[in-house]
């Protein structure tokens, strides 16, 4: 078949090359004047044009189409691909016969969803989740209620990964050494290597993989080691400090995990730490600080300090905040050790006089107290946390240890690249991870990996790495394939997929099974067969079947580690670096590039820049003034001599002398759209110190145009966001609406609308946004709401029908106070945009929402216009994707795909709304409080976002729209918004007054 | 006596001006007149000046670009222009605005001062009511091309259909759709009901069959009779009366768009009689920069004298300053309200990065066109035509700062954006300029540019200035 098709080179006459010299390689190679082992010919014979015919053979190797295509050429690929598509007959597809259902399956009824439960891995630890799925077809994940590490919510990521399921760019097919394959070409090309391996004992054999704690891989990890003892295992994870669990193997002599329980904490110390937003228990941590920061019980709320370099999700809603240099934390973290009666080493520089203050107020709440390390702080911050939390007798209560579920022998990357380059890896097999990309620059890992006479890549998308392995093995999505997860607690979960793999998609386990010489195995086959010898019960079915149900095996927790306690601090390793310092972070919405395909994240603003589409180099305004940097100008950043090129973002909060680049963009083989955008900052990173060095910074004269949706960064004066200190709380619980009480329901010409059913309303508690943005992308996977591309964005076209605002407030622009504000639409009750628009295309309902008619739309965008708190989002292209048919299985099929020309906006989540109503209406009675849930309340970690019937008195929004602390946004105006806000209290030390501003 | 085949415009000795005091010049008889403006139709195209040419070449260049950008604009969306959220209207509504303005002068010219027995206004009403209802065609573009679905236009019309769907009559765009479109089909019937008579002449003296064959059939079998003169007085007289509320409810209820809004600088009670004032000043300004050249070009500084051009630029002035009056009244609002946002709107529009537009529309609008307090200025014809451009530009900014800039900046700092119009904004604009004049110079060949029978009328007054006319004596 492949023969059969004209080459598209011989279209191209000015490109045409000769033909290799192939009889030359040959003999060049006889001589022995080749390398030993080659991938390609290409490598072998070195030579221009073999490199330039194989670029042509085989353009999907090279990324690119061939240069220079002029008129008549197209015209000739043109008349050539209407004649291959008829050659494309030629396929055989298999018989598959359709028939309609005889029997219907139980409980699938056509347009109502299903939900699975099931579990994303993010760097190896699972969140439990629930995923919608509509006659088959998964469109929208929820966290699982029930799920230690989810609790009902999710992070962006796991939002986002439903569009990562439907991506056009995922890879397809097996491919080998860039021509298309398949699995039974590669499972038959393996077995016979890995039959080759087993005479050697597994020597040259190296496995490189994600973190995972997968109970099935992890067993069939220790029966390869078994089988092939010589193999070795390597675990790459970007955008994971090794310290964290090094630190934890030295306090617990073994493998363990450090966790915290904040429900209990009077007073939290995040040494650079975003704990409700990173990291394996974020979630949890989330929504025990969420409840710890409640006010209007009467209760002290916690008070949270975070040190830290540059403003993270936990820090933005600290009640103080220190802008300090990332590699002055250790100092730092000692001098709190020493100030809480810890014997730590010297420090050096003396402690910065607000330390004590907050020393102070931990040794008042002894054992309610935590310190929190940064996720990548070295080891001896989280030595000395752990130090802290002792003296001050917080383990036990406040901070647990408990065993760790993470694999125990596994090696690193760093190693990898010494064995490859020393040539003790013969055949590298690449389970998901990119390290072609992701590897810190230092280690040189792309020459390392050319060393590896065979490597085999299982990835979800053809990248950096798959361009430099010899088979590239389609990776199945976790929402296609079968494995299983642990949660950071123990809590274990099977991940059952909800949809047949799209393409010729494998998981990690039946490559290993190809390893362990059972070819043949499927996931499910494999995950089933672990847990049935596993779970040594009678009824394993039933179990099971429960457990898939649950989204949990029960009984499977990981114990509390009772030893481990005191830890002996070393010395300092090294002073904070005196110059500039470059502080290395994932992306907060690519993360470490694996996301950098998914339109959602790329579009998502980044919780404190609000840029979307690009990296940036964030600097303190003080760095910016000195260096005359204004936003956009390029900054060149050089770390031990390697350097590379971004963006300026000025970051108000962020330390001086301290620049932060963020990990993720700069792909150079994503898909279309990830590749060549934003900054490669692995190019700067030295494996040796991975989360800041020392480096320096100059201007290069250029300016870039950047996305930002928000331009105006403080309150102009104004006050969307109402602020007080506990203090002024106290004294005065209605704060927001002191000053200016809201309007007489009278004030109006129009008679009152009745609202006689319904009455729907929304509350937002400011005091508990952390400005994650899951809700933004959780509304997009929702809403069927459309990506419009970088330009667009620019322009301000973005569609997001939530959006969260970032106000900086106080006089302070090194470190301003940070406020996040989510504006959904506010459904007022006289609502501006109804009277204006001229062909009823927004009407209101008799339950006070405020409706958006697509099909009567005609585009005059006054509605936009007069709307006040500008909520609404016009279609100025026909942005959603029409063509793209992968696309179509991931939309909400009870939410319209919006066309061009018309205005769109928050809706309350109508379509949930209208599925309750119907299925209360059935059963003949109301429907009850918290049965209806949007989609940004339910993802919320933090459970800021409160829905539900006004008109119920019992019910929770109507209780928070009944509290002092509640304030409608921009009231003055008369909207009457249903959408209300919980103003911001912020637990002020007094002893820090000079520090922090008034609010 | 020169016959319409042998006459070239061009070629006629320099009529001069006769100065401010006359709104004729000297040796006028009835058939110097309807030579002088006829001729003007039938030269043959050869002897059509050069002058024609290029305008309205470059003018059909200019349409061509228009179709262009409508084609852009129906095939890939209103997304080719530059507007946004927060800023959901631009250069469409801006223009829209500023040709609906400009339309005003003619039916003012044409009603109201016909009602007040101005006399100076029969050499220049034909012409400006042209120019009314090809501005008025200009600005009816507007609302239709900058809908998201602008296939879909007629749904703001109340038509019976099967689902019982009616426009939402609240809003202030569905009173525009009868605003705009009464106004256009007013001015269009006053129009042509003043052309009949003049068709009928222009049948008369047609050299060719089937000119006389049209103008015959458009003059609808005008035949001069004193019972259709009496008849067609009446009716003239009752259209005027029509049209003159029409002049102040337009741009009133065009006002209405911005003030029954919430947008601060937009949600103002002054925007009615400033529209209007503003509309006439801008109607005046267009005027003269037309009929400047337009007498220049045709040789008929006799016809249009420097007593129309003193009159029109007395106009600009009088209007401009109830405009100055209602910016300041603006100003004062804003600030006398103590309403935050109010204050912040002015300030912005003064300081923000829109803040050159706002200066250079008072120099436009209130600080240059003082000059034309002195008589000397006025009188000076191509100064009078360079501050009628003035106007014209300052107008066009003024409806920019209202839409921008009340826009981009508004309640929330989180959602405050920029304006930039892109390149099909311009083609858009330009194309309607260019539409426009193309239709202006169209006109000026095809239909008698002055009113032939009135300034014959105007002959006769001059003859027997003690005869007064009156509707009775009719």
């Amino acid at each position: 078949m492949k023969q059969s098709l004209i080459p598209l080179e011989s279209l191209l006459e000015p490109a045409r090359k000769p033909a290799p010299d192939l009889e030359a390689l040959r003999e060049k190679l006889a001589a022995g004047r080749g390398p030993k082992f080659w991938r390609t010919l290409n490598e072998a014979a070195e030579s221009e044009e073999l490199q330039e015919y194989i670029e042509q053979e085989f353009p999907g190797l090279s990324g690119q189409i061939p240069q220079g295509v002029d008129r008549r050429s197209l015209l000739k690929v043109m008349a050539a691909s209407l004649a291959m598509a008829g050659a494309a007959a030629c396929t055989k597809l298999p018989k598959e016969l359709i028939v309609p259902y005889v029997r219907q399956p139980e409980n699938v009824i056509p347009g109502l969803p299903l939900f699975y439960a099931t579990a994303m891995t993010t760097a190896g630890y699972a969140r439990g989740l629930l995923v919608e799925s509509h006659l088959n077809r998964p469109t929208k994940v929820e966290g699982n209620p029930d799920h230690p590490a989810s609790l009902g919510a999710t992070t962006i990521f796991e939002q986002a990964s439903i569009l990562s399921l439907y991506d056009p760019d995922r890879s397809e097919t097996v491919l080998h050494e860039g021509q298309i394959s398949n699995w039974p070409t590669f499972t038959g090309a393996f077995s016979t290597e890995a039959q080759g391996i087993g005479m050697r004992k597994g020597e040259g054999l190296a496995i490189l993989s994600g973190a995972t704690t997968s109970p099935t891989l992890i067993s069939q990890m220790t029966a390869l080691q078994q089988q092939f003892p010589g193999a070795k295992w390597y675990i790459h994870e970007p955008s994971v400090n090794a310290a964290v669990r090094n630190a934890a193997k030295s306090i617990a002599g073994k493998n363990a995990f450090v966790a915290y329980d904040f429900s209990q904490a009077d007073v939290v110390v995040s040494l650079e730490s975003d704990f409700m937003n990173t990291g394996p228990a974020a979630l949890a941590y989330a929504r025990q600080m969420s409840a710890r920061r409640a006010v209007d019980n009467g209760q002290t709320p916690v008070r949270h300090y975070a040190i830290e370099s540059g403003p993270t999700v936990s820090g933005s809603i600290a009640d103080h905040r220190f802008p300090v240099k990332s590699s002055a934390i250790p100092a730092i973290a000692y001098q709190l050790a020493k100030a809480c009666g810890v014997a730590a080493p010297d420090a050096g520089a003396a402690a910065p006089e607000w330390l004590n203050a907050i020393a102070q107020d931990l040794q008042n709440a002894k054992g309610r107290c935590v310190v929190v390390p940064g996720e990548y702080q070295p080891e001896s911050v989280h030595l000395a946390a752990w130090a802290i939390n002792s003296a001050l007798g917080n383990t036990g209560k406040t901070v647990r240890l408990l065993e760790s579920v993470e694999p125990d022998n596994t090696h690193t990357l760093e190693e990898l690249t010494n064995d490859l380059t020393n040539g003790r890896v013969e055949v590298l097999v690449i389970l998901g991870v990119n390290p072609v990309y992701t590897a810190p620059a230092s280690l040189n890992f792309p020459s390392a990996i050319r060393k590896a006479r065979l490597v085999v890549r299982l990835g979800q998308f053809f990248d950096e790495t798959s361009r430099w392995s010899h088979w590239h093995v389609p990776e199945a999505h976790y929402l296609e394939t079968w494995s299983d997860a642990r949660a950071f607690d123990g809590t274990t979960t099977i991940q059952q997929p909800l949809i047949a793999p799209l393409y010729e998609n494998k998981s990690a386990h039946e490559i290993l099974s190809i390893l362990l010489g059972k070819p043949d195995q499927s996931s499910h086959d494999i995950v089933k067969g672990y847990w049935q010898s596993q779970l040594k019960t009678a009824d394993f079915d039933t179990l099971w079947k429960t457990s898939l149900h649950d989204g949990w095996i029960a009984g499977l927790t990981a114990n509390t580690i009772n030893a481990g306690g005191a830890v002996t601090l070393p010395p300092l390793q090294q002073p904070a670096i005196a110059n500039l310092e470059v502080v290395f972070r994932p992306d907060p919405t690519i993360g470490d590039g694996a996301w950098a395909n998914n339109g959602w994240l790329q579009e998502l603003p980044k919780p404190q820049s609000k840029m979307t589409w690009d990296n940036t180099v964030a600097i303190s305004p003080a760095d910016a003034q000195k260096m005359n940097v204004t936003i956009g100008d390029m900054l060149k950043v050089t770390v031990n001599g390697r350097s590379t090129v971004g963006p300026a973002w000025i970051l108000p909060g962020h330390a001086e002398n301290s620049v932060t680049v963020y990990f993720g963009y700069g792909r150079e083989t994503s898909g279309k759209v990830g590749t060549g955008i934003g900054y490669n900052a692995y190019l700067i990173q030295d494996a040796a110190s991975r989360w800041y060095a020392a480096g320096s910074m100059s201007k290069t004269g250029e300016h870039y145009r950047l996305a930002n949706v928000q331009e105006t960064q403080t309150m102009a004066g104004r006050d969307p966001v109402r602020a007080a200190t506990l203090a002024e709380y106290r004294k005065e619980p209605n704060f927001p609406t002191a000053e200016e009480p809201p309007l007489d329901k009278k004030t109006t010409l129009y008679p009152p609308w009745p609202y006689e059913g319904y009455k729907w309303g929304m509350s937002i508690d400011l005091n508990v946004c952390t400005g994650c943005s899951a809700c933004i992308i959780a509304c997009q996977a929702e809403n069927n709401i459309a990506v419009v591309g970088k330009d667009q964005v620019a322009r301000g076209r973005h569609m997001h029908w939530i959006r969260v605002d970032r106000y900086y407030s106080g006089n302070d622009i090194d470190n301003p106070e940070i406020y996040n504000q989510p504006i959904p639409c506010m459904h007022c009750e006289q609502a501006p945009c109804e009277v204006v628009c001229p062909v009823a295309a927004t009407v209101h309902s008799n339950e006070g929402l405020n409706e958006m008619v697509y099909n009567r739309c005609v585009g005059t965008r006054y509605c936009s216009n007069n709307c006040p708190y500008k909520v609404r989002r016009f279609n100025f292209y026909l942005y959603s994707d029409w063509n793209t048919q992968s696309l179509y299985g991931m939309r909400n099929p009870d939410v319209t795909v919006r066309s061009r020309g018309v205005m769109e906006k928050c809706s309350y989540c109508i379509q949930r709304i209208q599925e309750m109503k119907i299925q209360a209406e059935k059963e003949n009675r109301r429907i009850r409080d918290g049965e209806i849930q949007t989609a940004c309340q339910q993802v919320c970690p933090t459970q800021a976002i409160t829905f539900g019937d006004l008109n119920d008195k019992g019910s929770k929004v109507a209780k928070l729209h009944a509290l002092p602390r509640n304030y409608g946004l921009l009231d003055d105006l008369n909207t009457r918004p249903r959408t209300t806000y919980l103003g911001f209290v912020r637990n002020s030390n007094e002893a820090l007054s000079g520090n922090t501003r008034k609010s | 006596m020169a016959t319409p085949e042998n006459l070239k415009v061009s070629e006629l000795p320099e009529i001069p001006d006769p100065g401010a005091d006359e709104i004729l010049g000297p040796g006028h008889n009835y058939a110097t007149v309807t030579e002088r403006i006829g001729g003007i139709v039938y030269t043959p195209w050869k002897r059509w000046p050069g002058k024609w040419w290029i305008g309205a070449i470059i003018s059909f260049i200019f349409v061509n670009l228009l179709m262009t950008a409508m084609y852009v604009l129906f095939f890939r969306g209103i997304g080719t222009w530059g507007v946004n959220i927060p800023i959901g209207w631009g250069f469409a509504i801006i223009n829209f605005v500023w040709w609906i303005g400009i339309g005003h002068a003619g039916t003012l010219i044409s009603a109201i001062l016909f009602l007040l027995r101005q006399d100076w206004r029969t050499s220049i009403n034909r012409f400006s009511e042209a120019m009314t209802l090809f501005a008025v065609a200009c600005a009816g573009m507007f609302p239709i091309l900058h809908l998201g679905r602008p296939w879909l236009a007629y749904w703001l019309f109340p038509y019976p259909n099967s689902m019982w769907l009616w426009p939402q009559p609240r809003s202030p765009l569905e009173w525009d759709v009868f605003a705009v479109s009464t106004y256009g089909t007013v001015s269009l019937v006053f129009w042509y009901c003043g052309l009949i008579p003049d068709l009928a002449s222009m049948r008369d003296m047609a050299p060719h069959p089937w000119q006389q064959r049209i103008y015959g059939i458009l003059s609808l079998g005008w035949r001069g009779s004193a019972i259709h003169w009496h008849r067609y007085q009446k009716a003239y007289l009752l259209l005027a009366g029509l049209s003159t509320p029409l002049v102040l409810s337009v741009h009133t209820i065009v006002s209405f768009d911005f003030a029954i809004s919430i947008i601060p600088g937009w949600h103002t009670t002054i925007f009615p009689p400033y529209f209007v004032a503003g509309a006439i000043y801008s109607g005046f300004a267009m005027v003269l920069t037309l009929i400047i050249p337009l007498r220049s070009w045709y040789n008929m500084r006799d016809l249009i004298t420097l007593r129309h051009i003193d009159a029109a630029a007395k106009f600009m002035l009088g209007t401009g300053l109830i405009v100055a009056y209602g910016y300041s009244m603006e100003a004062f609002m804003s600030w006398y309200s103590g309403d935050p946002y109010e204050k912040f709107m002015y300030w912005n529009r003064i300081t923000g990065p829109y803040g050159f537009t706002y200066v250079l529309l008072i120099l436009c609008n209130i600080a240059l066109p003082q000059s034309l307090w002195s008589r000397r200025v006025r009188h000076n014809i191509g100064l009078v035509w360079v501050l009628s451009l003035i106007v014209n530009v300052g107008m066009w900014l003024e409806r920019f700062v209202i839409v921008v800039t009340s826009l981009h900046r508004d309640f929330l700092p989180s959602s405050w954006g920029i304006y930039i119009p892109t390149k099909w904004d311009w083609a858009t604009y330009t194309g309607t300029l260019g539409f426009f004049m193309l239709l202006i110079f169209l006109f000026v060949r095809l239909l008698p540019s002055i009113s032939i029978f009135e300034v014959r009328e105007v002959v006769h007054h001059i003859a027997h200035p003690r005869e007064v006319y009156t509707e009775k004596q009719l």
